[in-house]
């Protein structure tokens, strides 16, 4: 890359996706984003029963997302050949979980109406206050 | 006590949550301020609306207001040839190198949908086919390559995809028929030899690839094994940069890929499946060359014809006098592509007069180095902007791994990611870049983006 700069990054987005379909997926991810923040701020705490869920589809998302890398790009894991190669797949599946964590607790807590929320419990291991 | 604090653990989660959500979220600053243009009532003449061509109309539109831009190409549609191996190995569709020539060009710019005929540097005028004389203060010469198929007597264009005869620069429909070859070949087993051109060429990584491409496929496939891969080169070496070439070179070996070097493709007789080659043999005491010759059995041939300079810019007296005198590439200055007798004159891709260069890589790097020099002229100053040779080949391995090789003028590597992606390791990265990031990178260096 001669000139690495935001510009050139989003046109080589724009014409990796075209730009209609870039532009969605961005919207998308802002859109979720969004609304994310918004179940945190209404809600103002973190239902753990959500976040549990959340957290048990981070794997579901990892793999996802490097099988879906992996069908679009011709590779296979036999592909691997190199430190950096490794990173990138960790990259690809920390992606995926993340996005799938957020997607799942985002849509949790928008079909539930904020009433619904359990009070965070607490947990004390069985041996009382 | 080993209760657990429900708060600080509720708002860990919370945290990296958020966090998470802000690095989706998160912008980067714009680019820098956007240069000046230029007032210039400048005529400017583009041959040729390839990768060269394109890019530099799209820049030059940016940066020149009042510019009368004409450029000249008779062909409709614009190829993305790095993606022809793909195609050749059955990875892509044709349509996926094919575009419309319109589609990239910018507003403000003429094109003039013929070939140029003539060019007269003297008079600094060019003439189409159609008989149109357009007079320029400066001239692009980017009109790409032609391949001399008829050098080699026996092959013709319409051999390609049958009787195991593959040519996957002649162009996409080609690329495509190559692959219908190619995979009768890998379904059969047999012989495979792969060639190479005696000439200067774009991008010498793509007959390494696509011998590498099929040996990954064969291996792959109910057939393995019943394969033998034969790669010959004019050349006394693998590849220019002796580096790579010692690393191809260990791979070869250990795919079982037999090395033929000094070995030229001069005829082929297809129905007896037979290529002839010139063979060059060096006396190691005396270094005396003797030329013999020698013919190949085929089940597979994959043809790389010679490459030349069209023939409008060889009758031009553009072309170097002394030098590549039977291809006849532009006479210009390595470091800023200007023509070295007629300063308003400058060559940019495959028909520019320079050691290496040939590839959609190196226009990326040549296009900002002529759009400098040549608004420089304009504003009545010096340029300053240089080409260093730079040329890029993800040279691929296997279906999913490649190399990303990138090399200047003086063999040296020089790595976009030093560190990071090293060049001489077969990677998965390397192979989606290819596959992925260049088309698009390609795309947006059309428009003048990158």
């Amino acid at each position: 890359m001669k000139e690495l700069t935001f510009e050139t990054l989003l046109a080589v987005f724009q014409e990796m996706f075209g730009a209609t379909l870039f532009w969605l997926m961005l919207a998308a991810a802002v859109i979720i984003t969004l609304a994310y923040l918004y179940v945190l701020i209404r809600d103002r705490s973190l239902s753990m029963r959500r976040f549990l869920w959340a957290q048990l589809s981070m794997p579901l998302g990892a793999v996802a997302a490097v099988l879906l890398t992996q069908a679009v790009t011709n590779s296979h894991f036999r592909d691997i050949g190199g430190p950096i190669d490794v990173i990138v797949l960790l990259i690809v599946a920390a992606i995926g979980a993340i996005g799938v964590a957020i997607l799942v607790y985002t849509v949790q807590s928008l079909l539930r109406r904020p009433g619904a929320v359990r009070p965070v419990q607490t947990y004390d291991g069985g041996q009382g206050g | 006590m080993n209760k657990t604090n429900p708060l600080s653990s509720s708002r860990r989660g919370f945290f990296g949550l958020a966090a998470a959500g802000l690095a989706a979220a998160v912008t980067a600053r714009g680019a820098g301020p956007a240069r000046a243009s230029v007032t210039t009532n400048a005529r400017i003449v583009i041959i040729g609306a390839g990768a060269a061509g394109t890019a530099l109309a799209n820049r030059l539109v940016q940066r020149l207001e009042g510019a009368q831009i004409t450029v000249i190409d008779g062909r409709t549609d614009h190829y993305y040839q790095p993606g022809l191996s793909l195609v050749a190995a059955g990875l892509k569709p044709a349509s996926y190198t094919v575009s419309r020539t319109t589609d990239w060009l910018p507003r403000g710019v003429t094109l003039l949908a013929e070939r140029a005929a003539a060019i007269d540097p003297e008079a600094r005028r060019v003439e189409t086919e159609g008989g149109t004389r357009l007079d320029y203060d400066f001239l692009i010469v980017a009109p790409g390559l032609v391949l001399d198929h008829d050098a080699i007597p026996g092959f013709s264009l319409d051999m390609v995809g049958r009787d195991g005869i593959g040519a996957l620069y002649a162009g996409p429909d080609y690329a495509a028929r190559t692959w219908q070859a190619a995979s009768h070949f890998i379904e059969t087993g047999g012989v495979g030899v792969f060639t190479r051109p005696a000439t200067e060429m774009k991008c010498a990584g793509a007959p390494l690839k696509h011998t590498f491409l099929i040996e990954d496929i064969a291996s792959r496939s109910p057939a393995a094994g019943r394969h033998s891969f034969q790669y010959t080169a004019p050349q006394g070496a693998l590849f220019s940069v002796p580096i790579v070439a010692e690393k191809v070179r260990m791979l070869y070996a250990e795919r079982g890929i037999e090395t033929h070097l000094r070995h030229k493709l001069i005829s082929i007789e297809p129905g007896r499946k037979q290529a002839r080659f010139e063979v060059t043999t060096i006396d190691p005491v005396t270094r005396a060359e003797s030329v013999s010759q020698v013919d190949m059995d085929y089940d597979y041939l994959h043809v790389i014809p010679p490459m030349r300079a069209p023939q409008v810019i060889r009758e031009s007296g553009l072309s170097w006098a002394d030098k590549w005198t039977d291809q006849g590439w532009v006479e210009c200055d390595q470091q800023t592509l200007r023509h070295l007798r007629y300063p308003e004159v400058f060559a940019l891709g495959d028909v520019a007069g320079v050691p290496k260069g040939k590839t959609a890589a190196s226009v990326k790097w040549q296009v900002p180095v002529v759009e400098d020099h040549l608004v420089a002229a304009i504003e009545g100053r010096a340029g300053t902007e240089t080409y260093n040779g730079y040329t890029s080949c993800p040279l691929i391995t296997r279906v999913g791994r490649a190399m990303l090789v990138e090399f200047d003028y003086k063999d040296n590597l020089v790595p976009s990611f030093p560190g990071l992606i090293a060049p001489l390791e077969e990677l998965w990265i390397s192979w989606l870049m290819k596959e992925v990031a260049l088309k698009a990178t390609y795309n947006a260096m059309l428009r003048g983006k990158a």
